[in-house]
């Protein structure tokens, strides 16, 4: 074994050679089949997640009267998306204005700059972040801070005196190419 | 008779294990005999590493990685489990300890150029090391898995959001799903457990058998620039002249700082005990102002400083352009002198680094840009009065928000200019001008503030003096 390892190349005949070069990429061939049977399943499990279209489920946040016309209240729902496990952090919050008797805006908590949640302050009329400052008017459009757009809506329609929220997903703000 | 066994089975033992072959020349390997004090800084981050190993593999034993249990085994295991309060403690400041230790291990090597002919790998792996070190802070930090731990999450999906092209793919699969929820902490719990502590096993592997390769350095010496030709011949032959063997000439230093290290460890969990766990990790909830720990402070408030303009840039590419620069470092300069005092600029780097990292983490602590929303109405030794349109303008102050980003004779926030002589920089119309319209990131109150009110806060605001001198006579003014 030894004698064999410490044979150059050039002392071996030519048979010997080609053998030992079809062993060498045979073994490196499989190795790379064993790598990717091992990996392929489980990267596409980890992977899943960024594929799947999340299914958009309308949730019940309250009764119509429960919500003054001019009011701005925080709500909580449920994802669309939750698993068995998921307990408290299955909620999503929204702030659900009420313009007017049958006019309804549902803003996404997370601030546009990075994703913070956005506070209501009633008095000043204000979304607030608490991260960097970022303002928010009553309409969600941005009054100061570095937020680069106004609050996300969410879609909101009243069922059977039912104010109900359409789930979707955290509002990223990407960069365009 | 059982001495001989003993020995016998020692013998076999060593014969069987090549204790004798391997390990011995490892720990006996001849090192400078100068650099006393200087080089205990990689051993003792070692040993911090497996205080986390230790302490990590406890809190594991205990904790559960889902939804609400997460942060209910956490309670249990700092509030009832017995010793529990310790072994969480000692893993946060643990972590504290092996960042801050890491970090004076590289600007160790740093300044005494360690890193330059033939020991530039030495320093890659060390870099590759300490940036999964600093993963698994950050990824530590968000198994709390709090209020603070779900919002943290939140932002980090944010950031990576901003990537262009492949943005929202990294930051769906940081959060397992479009929404942080029931499959975004098990991800982090996967890779803080084993993913980044089996990399930093590896790194850490290699990193010393790189060091047993290359042998330990000597303290730089001016008169000794390195000189690729000729080094390691030379090395061995000083090597070889004044020497001593690691174990038990040097080592001794190291066992005596981590020592130190570890009594500090245990000592900060016992005394000051674990941080304590912010609200539950309610993603509906707003009561939450997400801060990284201690040691990210410092790019906490970059990111906060930064215009809007550099802020995807940066947010994106400090960390690969630091990372870039200190791998690549010993392949711009491998060569030359070590000695700190023919490297001026190598010592004026770390000052300058040394001295904008504690600013910005001092700065990074305050949080000026943050609005105070925990501000306490004025009273009425700062208002000076407790009725008439002064008291209401300075009631209005607080409800309206103004309080929130503008600090009044110390009591505020910081997001805006202070207002406590505000009666001296402005007149009154000035003054209703800004309110009305805002501008400079102050957001318009024409909408919500009524004209009486906003004459009462103005009437307020035109108190707001440091001199004695008379404020200007009141007129009454529409918005
Ligand atoms: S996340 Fe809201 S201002 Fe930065």
């Amino acid at each position: 074994m030894n004698h064999d390892s410490a044979e150059t190349p050039a002392e071996c005949p030519d048979e010997e050679v080609s053998r030992r070069s079809f062993y060498a990429k045979v073994s490196v061939a499989l190795s790379v089949a064993i790598g990717a049977m091992m990996v392929v399943p489980g990267l596409g499990f980890i992977l899943a997640p960024v594929f799947r279209k999340p299914p958009r489920k309308w949730r019940t946040v309250g009764k119509l009267d429960q919500f003054k016309v001019g009011s701005t209240s925080l709500v909580n729902f449920e994802d669309a998306t939750t698993v068995p496990w998921a307990g408290v952090t299955a909620k999503t919050g929204a702030w659900l204005r009420r313009v007017d008797d049958s006019t309804f805006i549902a803003f996404s908590i997370n601030c546009r700059h990075l994703g913070c949640p956005v506070r209501w302050v009633n008095d000043a009329e204000l979304f607030m972040c608490p991260c960097h400052g970022g303002v928010y008017y009553k309409d969600g459009t941005v009054a100061g801070g570095p937020p680069p757009k106004p609050l996300k809506r969410l879609a909101v329609r009243v069922r059977n005196q039912d104010v109900q929220i359409e789930t979707g997903p955290v509002p990223l703000t990407t960069t365009k190419v | 008779m059982a001495r001989q066994l003993l020995r016998n089975m020692g013998k076999w033992l060593d014969q069987r294990s090549g204790f004798s072959d391997y390990v011995v020349p490892l720990l006996t390997h001849i090192v400078p005999r100068d650099a006393r004090w200087w080089y205990v800084f990689g051993s003792a981050t070692l040993t911090a590493f497996f205080v986390q190993v230790v302490t990590g593999i406890c809190l594991a034993m205990t904790y559960v990685p889902g939804g609400d249990e997460a942060y209910e085994s956490l309670m249990y295991i700092t509030n009832t489990a017995p010793l529990g309060s310790i072994v969480r403690g000692m893993h946060y400041y643990g972590a504290s300890a092996m960042v801050m230790l890491a970090v004076i291990h590289m600007l160790q090597v740093y300044l005494h150029a360690t890193y330059k002919y033939p020991r530039e790998l030495n320093w890659m792996s060390g870099v590759v090391v300490l940036f999964v070190v600093l993963g698994m802070a950050f990824t530590g930090q968000l198994l709390r898995w709090d209020a603070n731990g779900v919002w943290s999450v939140a932002v980090a999906a944010e950031m990576a959001g901003r990537a262009p092209i492949v943005g929202p793919w990294i930051a769906e699969f940081i959060m397992g799903g479009t929404t942080v929820g029931g499959s975004t902490l098990t991800r982090f719990f996967a890779i803080h457990v084993f993913v980044l502590p089996g990399l930093i096993f590896a790194g850490v592997g290699l990193h010393l058998l790189l060091l047993f390769r290359h042998g330990v350095s000597e303290m730089p010496n001016p008169d000794q620039p390195v000189d690729p030709e000729t080094y390691k011949e030379e090395y061995e032959k000083r090597l070889k002249k004044s020497g001593v063997p690691f174990w038990p000439n040097a080592m001794w230093r190291d066992v005596v700082f981590s020592t130190v290290i570890v009594g500090v460890i245990l000592a900060c969990a016992v005394f000051i005990g674990p941080p304590a766990l912010d609200h539950p990790p309610n993603p509906s909830s707003i009561e939450a102002n997400p801060m990284p720990d201690w040691y990210f402070w410092w790019y906490f408030a970059v990111l906060s400083l930064l215009p809007a303009s550099l802020e995807t840039w940066v947010i994106l590419g400090a960390p690969v352009v630091g990372f870039l620069v200190l791998f690549l470092l010993p392949l711009i300069s491998n060569r030359g002198h070590r000695a700190p005092s023919k490297r001026p600029w190598a010592i004026g780097i770390v000052i300058a680094s040394f001295t904008g990292i504690l600013v910005l983490t001092i700065y990074g602590y305050h949080e000026p840009w943050s609005p105070d929303f925990g501000v306490k109405p004025l009273t009425k030794e700062v208002v000076g009065t407790d009725s008439g349109p002064i008291a209401r303008g300075a009631a209005l102050v607080h409800s309206k928000g103004c309080l929130y980003c503008h600090d009044i004779d110390g009591h505020g926030g910081h997001r805006g200019p202070e207002l406590s002589d505000i009666g001296q920089q402005l007149t009154r119309e000035d003054m209703i001008i800004r309110i009305n319209n805002g501008g400079y990131n102050m957001p318009a109150f024409a909408g919500s503030v009524t004209a009486k009110e906003l004459t009462d806060i103005v009437d307020f605001l035109q108190t707001r003096r440091d001199d004695d001198s008379i404020p200007p006579k009141r007129t009454t003014q529409s918005p």
